[in-house]
């Protein structure tokens, strides 16, 4: 770890405007990535999750705009730069890949034209160069046939395919971030696997840093280094991905924890009943004061109820936001 | 491909059936005739030696009957009022009609499309405001009443142009007729298209392509534009029907020599033979149109196939 971060977030704040006032939907976000580094974040749907990273890659589209605080991509600030030069950014430096690989890509355009966008956008190459380019992108992310399969259009692929071409297109330009949102979600458990395994190889050799955004803490934890944990608009807790499961330190993250299904987790502790988290995230709207968890909370006081935690250092390394963590 | 051209065209073929039985039942009710249309107190003598001539003395069914069988050999029968083939006469004024009809598509997608694609750019903004309202008004401003303000001020104020005819072929003829009845079409290819691309700019891929680096114009023009394609044109299909059925009013309104002011010429003195063919030609254009429509759409969405 040398020099700065690749990329920083200082108390990043989000808001959801409703037409007559504006709520936070995320706040006091703040962690940073660095070269080549691996990075999770990891909550409940609706948590803030995908909106820190929409936000990180200028992509927030009313309602949703940047409240507060400070995103630094190689040390410069980036929030506030003009929408041109975000799009040099954009794509290019940071890329990012979506859930849904079946609506992400354009139903009436060929995979392989899409792909090679990215070589005119952002290397000034001619359609003919960046065609070429394309075939080689679909290798790449090992598609077999490429040269055949530039001229398919999505339809024409499986999920597996199509995310393949996802990555493809953010991998093309040999971006320093890649954002990846859920990218396994919507895809069969086996063709799962080879995605992540394919994403991670490829952004190892390149030296590409991975935000990796999912709602499965197990899947989070096996890709990345570090994880951090949202709930409802905050970051509960951030740890190495070893230690979160070993000692998770909020009781939301224990929740979380232990509420993954484990293989012989049965004969272990007999016929134990897989545990849930009672109750349900707040609404946007309506966030409970002090710590948002603590509606849900076995351990929640008085202080809880009233007061904001603030995030403390732990002693074995990470970052936690809670009053009454181990 | 060429299975699903050739089963359309089977497919047609009920259709001009059902068409044409309509028509004709429908004149076999409707009060008068030919030969009433001409004298309101002829002798009976005569009324009944001329429907005799013409044929109308025989009951609907044999009527008909003999129509379709000339039908097939491609014969449209003979005017009551001219005593020219219908064939004859349509091929006079299919022309003009199809310069009118074309001209107004063109102008109603130059303007319409752009508008449409403009006013979506900026939603809630004051193109796009003006672009609706604009819209409204053209789809509520009855063709008569807007070709008479049109040829007041255009030809009677400014004296730009011909209030009205078809001069030696069109031209500066055409400008007054295609505006009036291209204003609807363009209405509503501009809040279709609007709405069109509203839609597309909030689809998924969309958002991919933003995240590409791509500047909004490019957005629209290599992602929005073509899936938006899809939804024009099947408006522009069935405007031109609309189109057919309007020309009827614009035609008459600036005198112009289509199959609009023959059709209503024809009904008003009960030539049925004419009127059978101009609609009979009006119904085929619009079954065409249509099917050149969904081939392109085969064009332009890879996800329509022809099976």
């Amino acid at each position: 770890m040398t020099g700065a971060p690749l990329i920083e977030v200082e108390d990043l704040r989000i808001d959801i405007d409703d037409g007559s006032r504006r709520v936070a939907a995320a706040e006091g976000v703040s962690f940073r990535i660095d070269r080549g580094e691996t990075f999770g974040l990891v909550g409940e749907s609706g948590c803030g999750k995908s909106i820190s990273a929409l936000a990180l890659i200028g992509l927030l589209r009313r309602p949703l705009s940047i409240g507060g605080g400070v995103i630094r991509f190689e040390g410069r600030e980036i929030q506030h730069l003009s929408a041109a030069r975000q799009r040099e950014l954009r794509g290019n430096r940071i890329a990012m890949i979506f859930q849904e690989p079946m609506t992400a890509l354009n139903p009436v355009s060929p995979v392989g034209r899409q792909i090679a966008e990215m070589f005119v956008l952002h290397q000034g190459k001619s359609w003919r160069e960046a065609d070429q380019l394309a075939v080689e992108a679909l290798a790449n992310v090992r598609v077999p046939a490429p040269e055949r399969r530039v001229k398919d259009y999505p339809h024409q692929l499986s999920g597996g395919m199509r995310q393949r071409v996802m990555i493809a297109i953010a991998l093309a330009c040999g971006p320093d971030l890649l954002i990846a949102d859920e990218p396994t979600t919507a895809l069969d458990v086996t063709v799962q696997a080879e995605i992540i395994e394919l994403m991670r190889n490829l952004c190892a050799e390149r030296g590409t840093a991975i935000l990796m955004i999912s709602h499965d803490l197990g899947l989070v934890a096996n890709v990345c280094r570090r994880v951090a944990v949202m709930y409802a608009g905050r970051i509960v807790e951030e740890r190495g991905s070893a230690d979160i499961f070993r000692s998770p330190a909020h009781p939301y993250t224990q929740g979380l924890v232990d509420s993954l299904p484990r293989l012989g987790s049965r004969a272990a502790l007999g016929r134990a009943r897989l545990k849930e988290i009672a109750g349900v995230v707040p609404a946007i709207t309506a966030f409970p004061d002090g710590c948002r968890f603590n509606p849900r909370c076995a351990q929640a006081t008085d202080i809880c109820r009233t007061v904001v935690p603030q995030t403390d250092l732990l002693e074995a390394g990470g970052l936690v936001r809670c009053h009454h963590h181990a | 491909m060429l299975s699903f051209l050739f089963r359309r065209l089977l497919q047609t073929i009920p259709t001009v059936l059902a068409v044409v039985l309509l028509v004709f039942v429908l004149f076999s009710v409707v009060p008068g005739s030919i030969v009433s249309t001409m004298s309101d107190d002829a002798d009976p003598q005569v009324e009944l030696r001329l429907k005799k001539q013409l044929g109308l003395d025989e009951p609907v069914y044999m009527r008909f009957g003999a129509y379709i069988a000339k039908l097939a050999t491609g014969d449209f029968g003979t005017s009551f009022r001219t005593r020219e083939p219908v064939t004859a006469m349509i091929a006079k004024r299919a022309w003009p009609t199809l310069q009118l009809i074309f001209a107004s598509m063109a102008f109603a997608v130059v303007i319409g499309v752009p508008l449409g694609f403009v006013a979506a750019l900026r939603p809630g903004g004051i193109v796009d405001s003006a672009a609706m309202v604009l819209a409204v008004s053209g789809l509520s401003l009855a063709k008569f009443w807007l070709g008479l303000l049109l040829m007041y001020l255009f030809a009677l104020k400014l004296g730009w142009l011909p209030s009205f005819g078809y001069g030696d072929g069109g031209g500066k003829y055409l400008i007054l007729p295609a505006v009036t009845l291209g204003v609807s079409p363009m209405a509503l290819l501009a809040r279709t298209t609007r709405a069109a691309v509203l839609e597309i700019m909030t689809a998924d891929f969309v958002r991919t392509a933003r995240s590409k680096g791509m500047s909004e114009v490019r957005v629209v023009k290599w992602h929005v534009m073509r899936n938006a394609l899809v939804l024009i044109l099947t408006t522009m299909g069935l405007q031109f029907g609309a189109l057919m059925g309007q020309a009827v009013v614009v035609e008459k309104l600036f005198s112009w020599p289509g199959i609009g002011s023959l059709l209503v010429d024809s009904v008003l003195q009960r030539d049925i033979p004419a009127v059978q063919g101009s609609i009979l030609v009006v119904v085929l254009f619009f079954l065409a149109i249509n099917l050149l429509i969904d081939l392109l759409y085969g064009v332009i969405d890879p996800r329509i196939r022809y099976a």
